[in-house]
């Protein structure tokens, strides 16, 4: 019998390859389950969960809430701009507050980096990350792994570029963990100015050219320009953007393979990728967004289990 | 810890042709019925039984699946260990069909209980029944029992019943275990 070597989903770089591999065999479970005429299984009924957004989110807190609810937890859902936290209130108060009415685990979406770390050592209940600042994304990483490993049949050996914004996104650190924890090759892509210094340092190798890192690749996972985080401007435009990283259906066909295309979304269409590719046969986008759900819901079926 | 065989290789593949013909006596040509292992024990005698059957009474296609029950059952959170899954494989629906549970013991019964949970998510079936090649007296904590049985045992608490079959374990066999 097997269980999760942790007890909150803070980031890939704190679990272990065992811990994916049982998420993945877990999650294949929960597809099954997804896809029947009925498409709930009553383990987590005793369970209540908090979906506890600070920042903005679309897809994520939708999966998050569908996979809970798949597994009959009980749900309540807050977001940030409609609570007492604009009146002054401390995330410790938040959350403890919430923790009184008797809730097991908390999903939360924070702007700063190390939020939910802090938030797991300070308060009684099981933490699951769902973005904190630029730091990690861990289910995102996961459910793209998911996929991957759906499409090619396996994660280990494959050649994997992130283009885009790498300094404000977490999608592409956790990813970079994940990959590498499965034995894939990454390489990231993008404007000098959106990557991080020493990238390389986490064994990342940087390529600026997209039609190279295109050729080389198995797997593109083409992140978003995060406008919102953009505080100076990065670079001239976004036309000269599209140009140079924007990936086109010229661009692919010109190929001599043939390249997954991944996004995490919300896509710009026309600016990282052209709407004739997010609509090709070779685009995972959908697959990732109904693996979501899978991932979730085992990731949350998981540590659930470990809550006495 | 002592071992007693209760069922050689043959005595089971009596038991087997005899729950066969009983299987084929109330569901005549199996034209409106699935026969659903409960994983992951109740798969081996589920497929033995299917193979049985139609190759021995030559009834065509006869309807398979196997559900898996983890995700229903009731000691959630409340064992030391985690429940571990198995793959559930309903490539059909079972509104109005008559479904046959198939399962190697019969127990306390919560397994059976989390099944009939279960199989409501592919559908209503017209009528649920349960074979189960040994069938524990006595040990029941919810009012469910067999409609086919192999074998009754009255075996208590700190005995157990182990059924091993040829495809997995290497010989047809069912003994009784007493811890001491």
């Amino acid at each position: 019998m097997k269980e999760l070597s942790v007890n909150h989903l803070i980031g890939i770089k704190y679990i272990q390859k065992s811990d994916i591999d049982l998420i993945f065999e877990t999650a294949d479970h929960f597809k099954e389950v997804i896809n029947r005429p009925i498409k709930k299984v009553p383990s987590l009924r005793d369970i209540t969960i908090a979906n506890v957004f600070f920042e903005n989110s679309t897809r994520t807190k939708l999966s998050f809430e569908l996979a809970q609810k798949r597994l009959s937890a009980d749900v309540i859902s807050f977001s940030a701009a409609q609570s007492s936290v604009k009146k002054g209130e401390t995330l410790i108060d938040t959350v403890n507050n919430i923790l009184s009415m008797k809730v097991d685990m908390v999903v939360m979406r924070h702007a700063n980096p190390g939020a939910a770390h802090f938030l797991a050592q300070n308060v009684k209940a099981s933490i699951i990350n769902a973005g904190d600042g630029a730091h990690e994304h861990p289910t995102q990483a996961l459910l793209d792994s998911y996929t991957i490993r759906e499409s090619l049949g396996d994660v280990a050996g494959k050649k994997v570029v992130i283009v885009g914004d790498i300094l404000h996104s977490r999608v592409a650190l956790s990813n970079i963990f994940a990959l590498q924890m499965q034995g894939a090759e990454v390489r990231v892509c993008g404007p000098k100015t959106l990557l991080p210094k020493h990238i390389e340092s986490l064994g990342v190798k940087v390529e600026s050219n997209l039609r190279k890192a295109l050729e080389w690749a198995d797997v593109a996972n083409m992140l978003r320009v995060q406008n919102e985080r953009l505080d100076v401007n990065y670079f001239p435009s976004t036309r000269e953007y599209t140009q140079q990283y924007g990936v086109t259906k010229e661009l692919l066909d010109s190929l001599d393979k043939e390249v997954v295309i991944m996004h995490p979304g919300p896509i710009n269409r026309g600016v990282e990728i052209t709407s004739d590719v997010a609509d090709s046969k070779q685009s995972v986008i959908l697959n990732q967004v109904e693996n979501g759900v899978a991932v979730r819901m085992a990731v949350t079926y998981l540590l659930a289990s470990k809550i006495k | 810890m002592s071992q007693k065989v209760l069922l050689t290789a043959k005595e089971v593949n009596i038991i087997l042709h005899r729950l066969a013909c009983q299987l084929i006596e109330n569901h005549l040509d199996f034209s409106n019925t699935i026969l659903i292992g409960l994983q992951p024990r109740g798969k081996f005698l589920a497929q033995r039984l299917a193979t049985l059957l139609e190759e021995e009474y030559h009834i065509k296609k006869i309807q398979l699946g196997f559900l898996d029950i983890t995700f229903f059952r009731d000691d959630f959170r409340r064992g030391e260990k985690p429940l571990e899954a198995n793959i559930t494989q309903i490539d059909f629906l079972v509104e109005d069909k008559k479904v046959v549970f198939i399962d190697d013991v019969l127990f306390t019964g919560r397994s059976i209980n989390a099944a009939l949970t279960a199989i409501q998510s592919f559908g209503r079936p017209s009528e649920v029944e349960l074979l189960t090649l040994i069938d524990r007296r006595f040990s029941r904590h919810l009012p469910i029992q067999p409609d086919y049985r192999g074998r009754q045992v009255d075996a208590i608490n700190n005995e157990k019943v182990i059924v091993k079959w040829k495809e997995n374990e290497g010989e047809d066999l069912v003994l009784i275990e007493t811890k001491n």
